[in-house]
């Protein structure tokens, strides 16, 4: 008699480019066992735009756009960690009141950015709702700054030495009104699914990220925070004027579940957008009169050498390396973006989730997939 | 025999006796139903969207018609002149197959559904039993067009609303079992006759056990219907569309068509077994105003159903099983034990019967305006001031 065998194969999935819950176009090429996911295979690269090779091609102060593009969903930061970079490189100081305008516009930014991040998660976990109120705020956030730049989304607004524009009249009184009101419509979201028992469900001790494993796969942000570590660049290396302010860094304390799962991500991100707005009040409070940018030569030529510059951006530790020849455009740009370590952890992690884990893992990473690709 | 087949064929003066006449009168109630299946599924969707518009702080298809409320026939207008795709190395017999088995299996329910307290098109002594059996089908037509349509998004959509379709079958069977031995019947008339007027003579009220299975068969419904928090088979941000990722055109409105006619579905056997059908108090009860009620009452259901869509997120797929076998099943087999006992205490105290259920009524009653004040204090407390009037400034 055969004996025969039944065999089993794992199925192979492509999840992506046009996968609803990618987050952009990011493609994992997914081995599963039924619904359990076996191996996990990130594909990088489809929004590659050799931004860091324009800059070669580039006088110093035309790539600021350019950087705009690196990350779309915070493009602000983008441009400041840039033009800091520059600035440190050529020895430019830039006037108190540029570096007011930078951090209030910055924190602006991750504001609207973090609540991309958690609506999209939210959406990501089949709730519509909250993502269309965070969206809903977000777009507020978009007038404003569009009232002190011109542009909502790819903004441009800061330049070597300090800033485009100044405050208009009433961007103070309408984004302390915007404070005033966002804030008890956070709680509100957050009442209505950070508290929800299914979302908890879906996203406690799920993807759970260990401190060391963390350090070991170089995650940034709040990303590093979820899994416990007390890290921010604006406290611990504090940059412009972040250290005459007040603010807390909230990290991963195990809320419902275990130090590093999922929630515990998404909830620093919620938090972080409270500090965000007391940073915001803040400044308002402190901001001086005067210029708002340092002359700068037109044709720059920073001397020879080299720099490193990290700011803290929504996705964490965006670092830019510039090498300088001396000349009229960047020898060398190298951006270190958050999304790319966070993408890296996730092979390890997917093994023997659920599909629909490996969309809450994407959603709780916030990976932005310019900011990944570049 | 059946209600309105006789109507019909009063109207036409027809003998029901001739095989012709008798065709002719069952076209005519299939039409009739088909229509009014028709117009609920479109209207639904109107609904639906205009909802949830109105939850997310935007306004809702508000364009075709007075208010948007023609907007599903042009949506309905538009799938129809869509290219009809079959994807390469389907299964075309199946592809074809699945959405109109979806379709039949709910069409199917509408043979038995009640129309008021006096309006059937079929009054089946065993409709309770026809109604879960013939939606069954649906499960069938879902799990065919995973297969045919040669994607894996699909397969694994149709594989995922096959296993819980048929594990959520169980717990709507159980749940609706207490309120049959309470009524002894299968019977929509009859469960709609054992019921009285006023809210605690309904069944749903009848014991704390009824109360519970109703929750049951809501939840278990859901689940059934495809609806949040069990979406899972056609979860979007996971699995694209599910079952229905290749379809376009009107096979893919078939689909939509079915599910929004089940989530009407929902809303009248809930209406029917447990919230007292059309009954009207005082007096005031005729056909047509039972008709009205037993509508406000199964679109009363539908209204929770959408609510809960559009507030919830949805369960994984281990989470939803486990909720089935080790939750509510178990818990649907205490609610009829449970109700069986009930009845026999009932039998020998049965004045305690109507304490219980007032007791249960008032409850509810305590809970609905905790809720409301709960609503209330929230909307005070926010003082919602939007943009425009920020930016107005």
């Amino acid at each position: 008699m055969v004996k025969e065998e039944l065999k089993t194969e794992y199925m192979t999935i492509n999840m992506g480019p046009q996968h609803p819950s990618t987050h952009g176009v990011i493609r994992f090429v997914i081995k599963t066992d039924g619904e359990i996911i076996h191996h996990c295979e990130p594909d990088v690269g489809y929004l590659h735009r050799s931004i860091e090779k324009i800059a070669e091609l580039m006088p110093w102060q035309s790539f600021i756009p350019y950087t705009d593009r690196v990350d779309y969903v915070a493009a602000m930061n983008a441009n400041w960690s840039y033009c800091m970079a520059v600035e440190k490189l050529a020895g430019i100081e830039v006037p108190e009141r540029a570096e007011y305008l930078r951090v209030i516009v910055s924190e602006l930014n991750r504001i609207s950015s973090h609540l991309v991040a958690i609506g999209a998660a939210d959406m990501d976990m089949g709730a519509y709702t909250p993502f269309i109120h965070a969206l809903r705020e977000r777009e507020s956030i978009n007038d404003l700054l569009e009232l002190i730049c011109g542009a909502r989304l790819t903004y441009n607004y800061m330049s070597l030495g300090g800033v485009r524009f100044d405050a208009p009249p009433l961007f103070k009184e309408k984004t302390l009104a915007f404070l005033d009101h966002f804030e008890p419509v956070h709680e509100q979201i957050h009442r209505l699914i950070s508290d929800n028992h299914i979302f908890q469900k879906r996203f406690r001790k799920v993807a759970v990220v260990s401190a060391d494993m963390a350090k070991k796969y170089n995650l940034v942000g709040p990303n590093l925070r979820g899994s416990g570590v007390k890290f921010d660049v604006r406290k611990d290396e504090p940059y412009s004027i972040y250290d005459q302010l007040d603010f807390d860094v909230p990290v991963g304390k195990g809320f419902e579940g275990v130090v590093g799962d999922c929630y515990d991500r998404y909830i620093v991100r919620a938090e972080e957008i409270r500090q965000s707005v007391r940073i915001i009040r803040q400044c308002f409070d402190k901001m001086p009169e005067g210029d708002i940018a340092a002359k700068v030569k037109r044709v720059l030529k920073p001397p020879a050498g080299h720099i490193y510059v990290r700011t803290e951006t929504p996705r964490g530790d965006a670092g830019y390396f510039i090498s300088c020849d001396g000349k009229t455009s960047p020898e060398r740009v190298k951006i270190r973006t958050g999304s790319f370590t966070a993408m890296s952890i996730i092979p390890e992690l997917a093994k023997g989730l659920f599909i629909a884990d490996l969309v809450a893992v994407i959603g709780s990473f916030d990976i932005v997939a310019p900011e990944l690709d570049r | 025999m059946d209600i309105l087949i006789q109507t019909i064929g009063d109207i036409i003066n027809a003998d029901l006796g001739s095989p012709l006449a008798a065709f002719i009168a069952l076209l005519l109630v299939s039409l009739a139903i088909l229509g009014f299946m028709s117009l609920t599924a479109g209207g639904l969707s109107f609904i639906e969207r205009r909802v949830a518009g109105r939850m997310q702080s935007r306004i809702g298809p508000n364009r075709v018609g007075p208010q948007g409320i023609l907007q599903f026939m042009a949506d309905g207008l538009k799938c129809a002149q869509k290219e009809d795709l079959i994807p390469d190395g389907a299964d075309r017999l199946l592809f074809k197959l699945a959405p109109v088995l979806c379709f039949i299996g709910v069409f199917g329910t509408f043979a038995v559904l009640p129309w008021g307290n006096g309006f059937f098109a079929s009054e089946l002594n065993v409709g309770l039993l026809y109604l879960m059996s013939v939606t069954s089908l649906v499960v069938i037509g879902m799990l065919m067009a995973g297969w045919s349509s040669n994607n894996k998004w699909s397969l694994l959509g149709g594989m995922r609303s096959a296993a819980q379709m048929v594990s959520y079958e169980i717990p709507v069977a159980l749940s609706l079992l207490p309120v049959i031995l309470l009524c002894g019947s299968l019977s929509f008339k009859e469960l709609i006759g054992a019921q009285g007027a006023m809210p605690w003579d309904w069944n749903i009220l009848n014991s704390p056990f009824t109360f519970i299975s109703f929750f049951i068969f809501f939840l278990a419904a859901l689940a059934e219907g495809n609806r949040t928090p069990f979406d899972i088979p056609e979860g979007e941000s996971e699995l694209v569309a599910g079952y229905c990722t290749e379809y376009s055109g009107l096979r893919f409105v078939f689909f939509f068509f079915a599910e929004w006619a089940n989530l009407y579905v929902i809303g009248a056997v809930a209406a029917a077994v447990f919230l007292g059908g059309g009954h009207l108090p005082f007096g005031l009860e005729s056909d047509i105003v039972s008709l009205l009620v037993f509508f406000a009452k199964s679109f009363f259901m539908v209204f929770i159903i959408i609510w809960l869509r559009w507030t919830l997120p949805r369960f994984r797929v281990d989470q939803m099983m486990t909720l089935c076998w080790k939750t509510l099943i178990p818990l649907s087999f205490v609610m009829l034990f449970g109700q069986a006992i009930t009845l026999l205490i009932y039998h020998e105290l049965t004045f305690l019967q109507s304490i219980v259920s007032l007791v249960l009524f008032a409850i509810c009653v305590l809970v609905g305006v905790k809720f409301v004040s709960r609503v209330l204090v929230n909307i005070k407390e926010q003082k919602y001031k939007m943009m425009h009037t920020l930016t107005g400034s």
